[in-house]
């Protein structure tokens, strides 16, 4: 059984703006019969300010599609139509006390749908920009057709890479021999064939290896570092770059009576304090995440912001 | 009097507690775990809970890191056959001479399949040479398979070093941790293990469910395929009863680890020292400084093991010679012999395995009773003369078979 959360429930057992609105003036399909879940999004949007007055939906689709689509079309409801476009499906999942990580992409779909309406609204066609395929990474909601096409345009090789560009494989890290699958036959048609000994084989160590042994030749050999995983900058290059990402949103949260210091990076994990205003309170997170979002962007990679009151033992031990 | 129980190692008796979690599960929610509805609903959460409960006795980082399986010899096959699979040009496995048989068969097997496996031998104490097996680490090794703790003695290896000299040199480890798990303490995150095997009958959880740790991002490919269970990497319909059992099982262990090695210590070493001052020609095997707190194993010169556990059986004290699983053959414990002990002590080792279910009255019981049944049997052994061994016992007496 999933472990829905009370509002997930809540929303599915009497699901808000259910049905089609009236005179609606943006219309969002998502989905199809055939994939077991679909979408269509109805709104109304007041043309002169672009305000959204009514949001209604129709799903087909399991629990978590429908409380995603019910609470899609609250959270819309008096927004302009580019305020709309900023909600996440993160933002959905966090608006429904959080979803199961299966049923991410539940919210997904919500998010789909509402691009699909607004570009309805303004006389756009949206195109889907994936077919869906069999669903490989159950953490991050990514099938198989994603990460196919993401191998071929970005021309990978590794796991890691997958994980850098699509997050598949960057958490739990059971899907790792699906990637590998993709990876082997999309490699097959480039005529090269994939490798995964070495790194891949086994994890990346949280110790250093121990200065090398004369009786261990193979230790001799560097662990290749963060390089491989950072899109070909150094790591010194990858630090300025956080620290210039981080540059640029402290004055926002000085003006909060906040701060922000990076203090450590362990390959996609960046450890940060957080001072004043920002620390400990419940906009901690938040702020964590936006800061998540903006490094993402820059770096053009998966990482992860961590406070630094959750690094490891071992790392602050290092320090 | 009621029966003493000192046979740990082989099995342990399910704790009271572990059963009281269990018992809802068999009929109030009895449902498939996958299942939506309501007999099935609660399974879901308990199973998370129990996941939780084991990643916290063995330290590990991530809870995904935990797989259940059937027992602890499913989880010593996967991690090693999965190493293979997912290596595919690396056919060689280094492992020790005193492994389990669940490790030692089944490379044996691999052995004849073509697979090339090097055995490392230990010294009289049960101790690894590290030398020997840094020198085989190579790009050529799928898999080291050696075990935490030997289940005979109850020497415990430097797993933790062998692991880091293994990630070193870029080879994964796995290790059968099934006699050490809720005996001795494991913080799996901060190592370089890449595998574990645990095996809840050992720590006061039911038969037939095991763990398999596998640290995330370590190449694998799972021994059972078909549904989704356990993220794909183990198929089959949870064990729900068992694990549920198994978590709380955890549980207790990592709140009794101090008293395990506090009290059942003081036992087992009140134990020993009885015994030895009692009994002549008898010596502790094993590596005394690195050992589990929980286990003696004792070699008893000039007579037969299993005489000796059946006398004991027959006044009410379990233990065993050997493991429960070699015994039924008439050869002595390989790893009594891996440790070079004479033919004529390694025949008549005895162990006992202690719990926390034991108390220091047992104990003391143990050692009244032991004395007199070994002199019984010496007095029938033709290696035996008055009050010592007759003089050089393997010369004098020497029966050829046809
Ligand atoms: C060291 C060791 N490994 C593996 C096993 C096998 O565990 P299971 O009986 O759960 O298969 C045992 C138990 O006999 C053991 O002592
Ligand atoms: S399923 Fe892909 S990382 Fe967990």
């Amino acid at each position: 059984m999933w472990d829905y959360s009370e509002k997930v429930k809540e929303h599915f057992f009497s699901p808000r703006n259910a049905g089609a609105v009236e005179d609606a003036n943006a219309v969002g399909d998502v989905g199809s019969l055939s994939c077991g879940d679909a979408l269509r999004l109805t709104l109304k949007v007041e043309p002169e300010t672009e305000i959204i007055l009514d949001a209604g939906f129709q799903t087909f689709g399991c629990g978590s599609a429908i409380a995603s689509s019910s609470a899609l079309t609250e959270m819309v409801k008096g927004l302009t139509v580019d305020q709309s476009l900023e909600i996440s499906n993160q933002d959905i999942a966090d608006y429904l006390d959080g979803l199961p990580a299966e049923k991410m992409h539940c919210s997904v779909m919500g998010r789909e749908a509402l691009q699909s309406a607004v570009a309805n609204f303004r006389g756009e066609v949206w195109t889907d920009d994936h077919d869906e395929g069999a669903m490989i990474c159950k953490c991050f909601a990514i099938d198989e057709v994603m990460i196919e096409d993401t191998v071929r345009a970005n021309n990978l090789s590794t796991v890691e890479e997958v994980s850098n560009y699509t997050k598949a494989g960057g958490g739990c890290a059971s899907c790792h021999e699906g990637i590998e699958g993709v990876l082997s036959r999309v490699l097959e048609e480039r005529g090269e064939i994939f490798v995964a000994d070495g790194v891949g084989a086994l994890p990346k160590r949280k110790k250093q290896p121990a200065p090398a042994d004369d009786s261990i030749n193979s230790a001799a050999e560097p662990i290749p570092d963060a390089a491989t995983s950072t899109g070909g900058m150094t790591n010194l290059q990858r630090i300025r770059r956080i620290e210039t990402v981080l540059e640029s949103i402290r004055p926002n949260l000085q003006r909060d009576g906040g701060d922000v210091n990076l203090v450590d990076v362990d390959g996609r994990n960046i450890y940060v304090h957080l001072t004043g205003a920002c620390s400990g309170c419940q906009m901690a997170a938040m702020t964590l995440g936006g800061i998540q979002q903006q490094l993402i962007e820059d770096l053009g990679e998966y990482i992860k912001v961590i406070p630094d009151t959750e690094i490891p033992v071992q790392l602050s031990a290092e320090a | 009097m009621a029966d003493i129980y000192l046979d740990n190692n082989a099995t342990t008796m399910v704790d009271p507690a572990v059963v009281e979690e269990m018992l809802p599960y068999f009929s109030e929610q009895f449902g498939n775990p996958s299942s939506l509805h309501n007999f099935g609903n609660k399974v879901g959460f308990a199973l998370k809970k129990a996941r939780k409960q084991v990643q916290k006795l063995l330290g590990a980082e991530h809870e995904s890191e935990i797989i259940f399986t059937s027992c602890g010899s499913e989880s010593d096959a996967t991690a090693i056959l999965s190493a293979l699979a997912a290596q595919p040009e690396r056919k060689e496995i280094i492992t020790t001479v005193v492994e389990h048989p669940a490790v030692l068969t089944l490379c044996e097997h691999l052995g004849s399949e073509g697979y090339i496996v090097h055995r490392l031998p230990v010294d009289k104490q049960g101790r690894l040479d590290l030398d020997d097996y840094k020198n085989l680490l190579s790009d050529k090794v799928a898999i080291v398979s050696v075990m935490w703790a030997n289940n005979e003695s109850g020497t415990i290896f430097p797993v933790e070093k062998m692991a880091e000299l293994a990630a070193d040199a870029g080879v994964m480890l796995h290790t059968d941790a099934v006699q050490a798990v809720g005996k001795i303490p494991i913080n799996l995150a901060d190592s370089d293990i890449h595998m574990l095997s645990v095996s809840g009958h050992k720590l006061h959880a039911p038969k037939g469910i095991g763990v398999l740790y596998l640290k995330r991002g370590t190449r694998f490919r799972p021994l059972l395929r078909g549904g989704h269970q356990e993220r794909g990497r183990r198929a089959g319909t949870e064990n729900t009863t068992s694990i549920i059992g198994l978590g709380k099982a955890a549980e207790l262990a990592l709140e009794n680890l101090e008293y395990e090695n506090t009290v059942v210590k003081a036992m087992r070493d009140r134990l020993e020292e009885g015994i030895l001052t009692a009994v002549p020609y008898c010596f502790v095997t094993g590596d005394k400084e690195n050992r589990l707190p929980n286990t003696a194993s004792i070699a008893f010169e000039f007579i037969e093991g299993e005489a000796i556990l059946l006398l004991l059986n027959k006044i009410g004290i379990a233990a065993s010679s050997g493991s429960a699983c070699t015994s039924g053959s008439l050869e002595p414990s390989h790893v009594m012999r891996a440790m070079d002990i004479p033919y004529t002590a390694a025949h008549g080792t005895t162990r006992f395995s202690l719990s926390r279910y034991n108390t220091m009255e047992e104990i003391e019981r143990v050692i009244e009773t032991l004395p007199p049944i070994v002199a019984q049997l010496r007095k029938l052994s033709p290696y035996w003369e008055g009050n010592g061994p007759v003089e050089n016992p393997e010369a004098l007496f020497e029966p050829v078979y046809a």
